[in-house]
């Protein structure tokens, strides 16, 4: 009666997985939607000193970003190893005060903001923690003839260990 | 004629294609929230405008000195970091009314209305300290000390605005959200209350010839 016998069942059934896609996908949107593309590439080396009583940084679009620290190893036989001061992606390489350059760059950061938000604008200054404040008050004093006196002091807080 | 099944399209390689892309946005993707401490620079004097000295009382300054190997002198006496913080918060309470920290004088401060059991009407009447913070710093001082000292004067006058915030209306001042207009009049009132008052003068080098 071999009509009867059932057949044993050979191996493990595939898993379906028709719904993966729709996983992946789900994902996919997720990080679409989250996803602020780096604009600008950082060229000099920040290692930001950690302190408790940071707060968020709002409003990305009313931020720019001045970088001061050394330059990065692959720049290094074309700027030298001594601090230099990066304005969102443009590296100044002049020697001495760059007032002129900074104020240049508010000049033109503010006039990209609407009417409305002209008056806030805020710099946010990302200094190494090794650099003398020479440079730093430099660009400080740069920035108050430029008249831009909103500044935020990068840091970490101090938990955060990279 | 019978009607032709419309074979199924094969979507085995659509979980390929997504997550290939899936991982071109995760790597693409900077998740860094931006921290950091928030000041306003003081404006440059005007051209015209004489120099003034402003005269302040001895007693109404702290003043605070890094020289060029980072090493921290408050009023003439070298201080160790961790100490600056209740320093600064004595100096700015004045609790005992101590002839040598600073003054303070009355003023009319405003609150919204119904927000405190103390003052109803929400015009508090506070003494304000006058005292201010003189911060001065050499040009070979790294930044990462001067960013720490900011960091405790700034720590300090959190904690007296949390203290007088959680005293007068029983929520933290960090936890007030200055989008709501009732929280934004409080944080306003206490930041009159306990100011932000950190002077920096221009740069001298202290400490030696370099």
């Amino acid at each position: 009666m071999a009509k009867f016998i059932k057949k044993k069942p050979t191996g493990v059934k595939a898993i379906n997985t028709a719904s993966l896609p729709d996983i992946v996908f789900m994902l996919l949107f997720f990080f679409m939607v989250t996803t602020v593309m780096r604009e600008t590439e950082v060229q000099v080396s920040v290692t930001l000193p950690a302190a408790s009583q940071v707060k968020k940084l709002e409003k990305k679009s009313l931020v720019s970003f001045i970088y001061i620290g050394r330059p990065v190893r692959h720049l290094q036989t074309l700027y030298g190893i001594e601090p230099i001061i990066q304005l969102n992606d443009k590296l100044i390489s002049e020697e001495g005060i760059p007032s002129e350059s900074i104020k240049d760059f508010i000049l033109f950061e503010r006039e990209k903001l609407d009417e409305a938000d002209k008056n806030k604008m805020t710099v946010s200054l990302r200094i190494d923690q090794n650099i003398p404040m020479g440079k730093v008050t430099d660009v400080k004093q740069a920035l108050r003839m430029a008249n831009a006196l909103k500044i935020n002091y990068s840091a970490k807080r101090p938990y955060d260990t990279f | 004629m019978a009607k032709r099944d419309i074979p199924e399209i094969n979507a085995g390689s659509m979980a390929d294609i997504a997550f290939l892309l899936l991982i071109f946005f995760l790597v693409a993707t900077t998740m860094d929230i931006d921290t950091g401490i928030t000041r306003l620079l003081p404006p440059m004097p005007e051209k015209d405008q004489k120099e003034e000295e402003v005269k302040v009382k001895e007693r109404n300054v702290l003043v605070v000195l890094i020289n060029k190997d980072d090493q921290l002198m408050v009023e003439g006496q070298i201080m160790d970091l961790g100490r600056l913080k209740e320093t600064t918060l004595e100096f700015f309470s004045n609790p005992n009314d101590d002839e040598h920290l600073p003054e303070k004088e009355p003023e009319i401060i405003e609150f919204p209305p119904g927000q405190s059991a103390r003052w109803p009407d929400g015009l508090a009447q506070i003494r304000v300290s006058k005292g201010v913070v003189s911060l001065q710093n050499d040009r070979s001082t790294t930044y990462g000390k001067y960013l720490q000292v900011q960091n405790e004067l700034v720590a300090a006058v959190n904690e007296l605005r949390n203290q007088f915030a959680i005293q007068n209306f029983g929520r933290r001042y960090d936890d007030l959200n200055p989008l709501n207009s009732i929280d934004e009049g409080i944080i306003s009132g206490i930041n009159k209350v306990y100011k932000m008052n950190i002077s920096e003068a221009e740069p001298k080098n202290i400490g030696g010839v370099r």
